[in-house]
């Protein structure tokens, strides 16, 4: 005899309830960082389109960040953290391999006994938890699903790195995912080519680090031989211009709508270039409101397009209702897209 | 059927125009797509992408670093086209 066992049944439609974000403390101009680099104002600003980044005080961890967003998204979606069932954190500037910064986070918030579990899928790392949410939801497994993409990317840089440290800011942005009688969040189109994982990388393996300090346990890793991230620029630049549009167009056309159909376009705030590029690219609409955080808070990864969410919304220049395109893609390299209607 | 040389030079003039404003009979043989039409790292890989797709032919990049002058670029794609 064949078993069956009992399956949950799966809600209609789910929903971006509410978003919510904190920007590190600190104002940080190109002034103060050009020294090591040898460069402009003038340069960072023609080659990526950023005046400031915001940096997080030292005293400022990386979950207070992470609560800080949550707290905003839970108000603005009218819920408590007794309504989460899941926390999903979206990050790659966590350093412990275990807990789960969401594990900590669900208890700082009291959402304990939330499922709770961290996502690597660095600048994608959002839209990938917004798929994840929406699934979950849908499927019956939870009733909503915090989404947490925070970074404190300060920690990762190299002041003297050319490629990619002076881009990068400390934030956090949060999105509440719950059942919806009106579909409002579209299927997400999503991937990865690990074989340009080299493109956006870690200098240096952990593992490689304790090999390198010989017999015994090593009592500190020297600031010279921290880990911190790089890029090849021109390269991951091509990656997005060739293959980017294409997971786009893909999105829209999965929630079934047109790109005339789009009201706000929310890429993840990579560069200005970029965006820039996307929007020459995609064709959009005149009228569309882009996302251009960038400008005064720098690349914060996975935190980069619920910070642009949010700031669009609380700025007037985007309104809820309004249908939005929002596309992560970075190390990996990852990439995730999905069309959705503004809480 | 094969672009030929001169084809290869019209079609980056205009791509080149439409990136950066360059009028295409600026774009020459001989000029140095960084030095003397100004075009940086990341323009190039617009460049690059669009010829790609244009000519149907792939320019690895690590190949790009070769390609300093436009006569370089246009002797490429002619025998990637191969």
């Amino acid at each position: 005899m064949t078993i069956q066992l009992n399956q949950i049944q799966p809600v209609a439609g789910t929903r971006i309830l509410g978003v919510g974000g904190f920007r590190g403390e600190q104002v940080v101009d190109n002034e103060a960082i050009i020294g090591p680099i040898q460069s402009s104002d003038e340069w960072i600003r023609q080659r990526t389109g950023i005046a400031t980044r915001r940096r997080a005080n030292p005293e400022t961890s990386i979950l207070d960040m992470a609560v800080a967003a949550a707290g905003e998204s839970l108000e603005a979606a009218g819920l408590t953290a007794d309504d989460i069932d899941v926390v999903l954190v979206s990050t790659v500037t966590y350093f412990e391999q275990t807990p789960s910064l969401a594990a900590r986070l669900a208890d700082a918030i009291g959402a304990t006994p939330a499922a709770a579990f961290d996502v690597s899928a660095a600048c994608a790392g959002y839209c990938y938890g917004i798929g994840q949410a929406d699934a979950l939801v849908r499927s019956g497994q939870a009733r909503n699903v915090l989404v947490v993409g925070v970074e404190r990317m300060s920690d990762f840089i190299d002041p003297t790195d050319r490629s990619i440290s002076f881009l990068l800011g400390d934030g956090a942005g949060a999105a509440v995912v719950g059942a919806s009688d009106t579909p409002g969040i579209g299927p997400t189109v999503w991937g990865s080519d690990g074989s340009m994982a080299g493109h956006i990388s870690q200098t240096t393996p952990w593992l490689e680090l304790r090999q390198d300090q010989g017999e015994g346990v090593p009592a500190r890793i020297a600031a010279d031989t921290w880990p911190t991230l790089r890029q090849e620029g021109p390269s991951v630049f091509k990656w997005v211009i060739s293959s980017i549009p294409e997971v786009a167009r893909r999105a829209v056309a999965a929630a079934g709508l047109e790109l005339a159909d789009i009201d706000v376009f929310i890429p993840h705030q990579a560069n200005m270039r970029i965006i820039d590029q996307l929007v020459k690219m995609l064709d959009l609409r005149e009228d569309v409101v882009v996302g251009r955080d960038i400008a005064d808070t720098g690349n914060t990864s996975a935190a980069s397009i619920p910070l642009a969410t949010e700031r669009l919304l609380r700025e007037g220049q985007a309104r809820s209702g309004q249908v939005a395109l929002q596309i992560g893609f970075g190390a990996g390299l990852a990439y995730a897209a999905q069309v959705v209607v503004l809480p | 059927m094969a672009y030929t040389e001169q084809e290869i030079l019209t079609g980056l003039a205009e791509i080149v125009n439409e990136e950066t404003g360059l009028p295409t009979d600026s774009v020459e043989l001989e000029k140095s797509f960084t030095d003397d039409l100004d075009i940086d790292s990341l323009s190039m890989m617009t460049i690059v992408t669009q010829a790609e797709d244009k000519f149907g032919v792939t320019i690895p990049d690590d190949e790009v670093k070769n390609l300093v002058t436009v006569g370089d670029a246009v002797r490429f794609i002619t025998g990637a086209q191969a």
